[in-house]
């Protein structure tokens, strides 16, 4: 206790990054992963071998690799300095679109074609089609799936905390050199990282019902 | 006002349609029979599009829609098309099933939509289920909806492929009753289907396929009573006992 209230402010702050890092990652994750699931579902060949190579190379490889890459490389790339956490969240993002993109994907396509066809029918484009009735119906279906991945997301963000982003793990990381104390930061930790990760776990899970409204039979 | 000259259509090696011509007269009611694996609902599918012919060409109201120049989603609008599932979308209600493409396709306000929907839905008898979603529904009830989803785009023509085969004997009948009265209306249909009864009241020509051809085709009376094709007195055999 004495501990906590001594340290607190570092366990605060750290878990503000993770959250910071993780909320931006998940959104920029799945923005990118609806695009790359739609180019995977392209009738246009090279677009999507672009989409299956994207995928193919972020699952094959480390994410501690593709972090250094991003973190090391990205801004010589372009020429521009970054940000730390910028990048970070780039990083964790376009690794986990990736993931997110094969979820999408195969939950568009168990939506039943006549949906597609009856859209169509009604003289939509196949992009209103795409917008207004498979993809929310899609999401319904993966939203599990999703919420699986955007667990996994927030916990593999601490590995950012060893190119210097001043996460809840790098900060743990601190205290323990601080402190000398090898093993309570670390308790601490895991507790914050668990309850965030059930917290959002149960909201997933409301909305999950919330959206079921529909499915009701008589 | 649809214009059918030589379709066809292959599925890999299968050869579905071998050369359809077909026209179809403004309010006119077109039953399409014929055993199953005929080509019928393929030939019905083509009329808009929902597959694409390898051959030939399909013209509806002085355009031709196998030509890639036109844009085949501004044809489909004037095409209502009713499917043996229904095809509802599971997530909207019954309301916005029927108002979402009148508001995104032709950009009606969602006030005049629901005003067009109500009407719809009373004409069919389910203004109460308005809020309801389709999963709620008895499989007649949805087959209704969908018809009326359909016609909320206030379209020239109606395609119904086997619309009462998905569903329980007791709910053929209100089905059938709305696209009588729809034809009685003066509506151009396209009817594909296994009810006799049905092709027999309503309809003004009966189309009898197999294999991939028109076999004949003629007034209901005659095709019924003296079919002419021994395929189709064979077909009519069956059905008709």
């Amino acid at each position: 206790m004495e501990f906590i209230a001594k340290y607190h402010s570092f366990f605060i702050t750290g878990t503000a990054v993770t959250l910071f890092l993780s909320f931006f990652g998940v959104i920029l994750g799945v923005v990118i992963g609806v695009i790359i699931a739609l180019m995977k579902l392209s009738k246009n060949k090279v677009v999507s071998v672009l989409a299956s190579a994207y995928i193919e190379v972020v699952r094959g490889t480390p994410l501690l690799l593709q972090l250094y890459i991003v973190y090391y490389g990205l801004p010589r790339l372009i020429g521009i300095e970054l940000p730390d956490m910028t990048l970070g969240i780039i990083a964790v993002s376009l690794n986990s679109a990736a993931y997110v993109a094969e979820i999408i994907r195969a939950g568009i396509l168990a939506i039943d074609r006549g949906q597609m066809e009856a859209a169509r029918s009604l003289g939509m484009t196949h992009g209103m089609a795409m917008r207004y009735i498979i993809i929310p119906q899609a999401f319904k279906n993966i939203l599990p799936a999703l919420g699986n991945e955007f667990i996994v997301l927030i916990k593999e963000s601490a590995i950012v905390s060893i190119v210097g982003i001043a996460d809840l793990m790098y900060k743990t990381d601190t205290l323990r050199g601080i402190t000398y104390k090898p093993f309570l930061p670390l308790i601490i930790a895991a507790v914050i990282y668990f309850v965030i990760t059930f917290t959002l776990s149960k909201l997933l899970g409301i909305v999950e019902r919330r959206l079921r409204a529909g499915d009701s039979s008589i | 006002m649809i214009q059918v000259s030589n379709l066809h259509k292959k599925f890999g090696k299968l050869h579905v349609l071998k050369g359809i011509n077909e026209h179809i007269e403004q309010g006119e009611v077109v039953v399409v029979i014929g055993p199953s694996g005929s080509g019928k609902s393929t030939f019905l599918r083509c009329l808009n599009l929902l597959e694409q012919p390898t051959d030939g060409e399909i013209i509806f109201e002085g355009v031709s829609i196998t030509d890639a120049k036109n844009d085949i989603n501004v044809q489909r609008q004037k095409m209502g098309m009713v499917f043996q599932q229904f095809n509802l979308f599971p997530h909207l209600t019954v309301l916005e099933n029927v108002t979402l493409s009148p508001i995104k396709v032709k950009k009606m306000t969602t006030e005049e939509a629901e005003k067009v929907a109500f009407s719809l839905l009373k004409r069919i008898g389910l203004e109460d289920k308005a809020h309801n979603y389709p999963n709620q529904l008895s499989g007649g009830q949805k087959q209704r909806i969908a018809i009326a989803r359909a016609l909320a785009m206030s379209p020239d023509v109606m395609l119904f492929d086997e619309p009462t085969s998905a569903l329980d004997p007791e709910m053929v009948g209100e089905v059938l009753d709305v696209m009588k009265k729809l034809a009685a209306e003066g509506m151009t249909m396209v009817v594909v289907t296994h009810e006799m009864g049905f092709a027999k009241e309503v309809g003004n020509r009966v189309i009898f396929m197999d294999e991939g051809q028109v076999i004949e085709e003629g007034c209901p009376t005659e095709i019924f009573s003296n079919p002419k094709h021994p395929r189709t007195q064979d077909f009519l055999g069956k059905v008709l006992k």
